[in-house]
């Protein structure tokens, strides 16, 4: 499994450009926002939570049909089927290979992008601890999803139709818990729903994930 | 005699092509009867005006729209389980017709809406999580058309099935958290003391009959279809070997 994870990661950090897109296009959107709503900052300060939640799930999704893509392609994903790990344990190691390489650097530039937006001083560590708790899920989400249409021709659109409504949920209470931390209100509601909705996702769309691929490799 | 017999296509064939014709009719007269009624022959409601009568609408197609994921799901846990075509293919058939209750719904709740409200569209609980409802209509509908082999489309979708209901789920309960609605409550239970006056009442349950039936109707003649189809291309396939 670890040589699984770093085979992964050395892969998406070194080969062809995916790993630093997904940064770059957070950074684009959030770049657009003001240029679509206006400059004023009173505006944008109350909007920023919302947006930065945003940019990070598309950025996160502009991943996604990476993780199966390649490995597909050239047969790999035939042959870690024969090996002797458990489908479900490959699916876990590819959705945290994604978390590493995609959402993990994200979480990491959201307070760079939170000054462009002018967040208020007493949002970052909210926007921050939301998006730690809220990306696995939507990486386990997206794996699933990539599972889903793995052997598809055209699947990267389908796959956003699919992934972006499983969203739904996370997004509502990541983007509330940033909101609520950013106006001073309590927070611990939306951020244990949020984290509850992290950890089922995370304990059983595996199997999910699983079964969609051996369906998908028969 | 099993309810499992109906899961040999041509006994499915044969008994609903002996059934649609009394469905479709009883489906048919029940809307006519609901609508009419409903339409003409009930009073205005001293509030809302005649606009209250796109009840006869609004209300049985949502109700629909509901029941037909519900009903998909229960396809998609049967062909899992015991991986009977018929159902896989019932499913398959009762993905549009839902969607299609979901549009109506929403359509006819942003008419009623418009006078009433004062907009077209409000982020209700209840409206967003329509919204997200069709949303995965879609997503099942764009998944089952994507896929070529019939076997492994109807076992991908099933699963999507499966994990969509445990999200849509949760959608409808983040967003009632997200934000507190217009909405009225139900207002057509069985046990509350207090429902829709009887006047509203009677030709409302008979235009669900007819939402019922045209729905069950629609299903019996897609999956028909389904079937059909299938033989069909098994028979080309066949002829090109030959």
């Amino acid at each position: 499994m670890i040589a699984l994870l770093t085979r992964d990661m050395r892969l998406a950090v070194r080969a062809g450009g995916g790993f630093g897109l997904g940064l770059a296009f957070f950074l684009i959107v959030v770049v657009m926002v003001p240029f679509g709503v206006g400059p004023e900052t009173a505006l944008l300060s109350r909007i920023a939570p919302g947006v930065l939640w945003i940019g990070a799930l598309l950025a996160c999704l502009l991943s996604l049909d990476r993780i199966f893509a390649l490995d597909w392609e050239d047969g790999s994903l035939d042959l870690l089927a024969t090996a002797p790990l458990p489908m479900e344990a490959i699916a876990v190691v590819k959705a945290l290979a994604h978390w590493l390489t995609s959402a993990l650097p994200l979480v990491l530039a959201a307070p760079a992008l939170g000054v462009l937006l002018n967040l208020p001083p007493a949002g970052y560590l909210w926007l921050i601890l939301s998006l730690a708790v809220g990306t696995p899920a939507l990486s386990v989400i997206g794996t699933f999803g990539a599972a889903l249409t793995v052997g598809l021709k055209r699947g990267g659109l389908l796959l956003s139709l699919l992934v972006l409504p499983l969203y739904v949920p996370t997004l509502i209470f990541g983007a509330e818990v940033a909101r609520r931390g950013a106006e001073g209100l309590a927070v611990a509601t939306p951020l244990a729903m949020l984290a509850g909705i992290s950890a089922g996702a995370v304990a059983l769309l595996p199997f999910a994930s699983a079964a969609v691929l051996r369906i998908n490799l028969r | 005699m099993s309810f499992w017999e109906y899961a040999n296509p041509v006994k499915f064939i044969r008994t609903t092509d002996r059934l649609l014709p009394w469905l479709s009719v009883t489906a048919v007269l029940c809307l006519a009867v609901g609508l009419i009624w409903g339409f003409f022959f009930t009073p205005d409601d001293f509030r809302q005006g005649s606009t209250v009568k796109i009840i006869y609408l609004h209300v049985p197609s949502a109700l629909m729209a509901i029941n037909a994921w519900l009903m998909m799901l229960v396809a998609s846990i049967i062909w899992i389980v015991r991986r009977h075509h018929v159902s896989a293919l019932a499913a398959r058939a009762a993905a549009p017709v839902g969607a299609m209750m979901t549009v109506i719904a929403l359509a006819t709740g942003a008419i009623w809406g418009q006078p009433m409200w004062g907009t077209w569209w409000v982020w209700d609980p209840r409206l967003t999580s329509f919204l997200i409802l069709f949303l995965f209509y879609l997503g099942y509908i764009a998944l089952w058309s994507a896929i070529e082999d019939d076997d492994t489309a109807a076992d991908l979708t099933s699963i999507l099935c499966l994990v969509g209901s445990v999200f849509a789920l949760l959608s409808r309960y983040a967003v009632l958290f997200w934000n507190q609605g217009l909405h009225q409550g139900a207002s057509l239970s069985l046990d509350k003391e207090e429902n829709v006056h009887d006047v509203f009442y009677f030709p409302l349950l008979v235009s669900i009959a007819g939402f019922v039936l045209l729905f069950i109707a629609l299903v019996f003649l897609r999956t028909q279809t389904e079937i059909r189809a299938r033989r069909a291309r098994a028979l080309q396939a066949r002829e090109r070997l030959a």
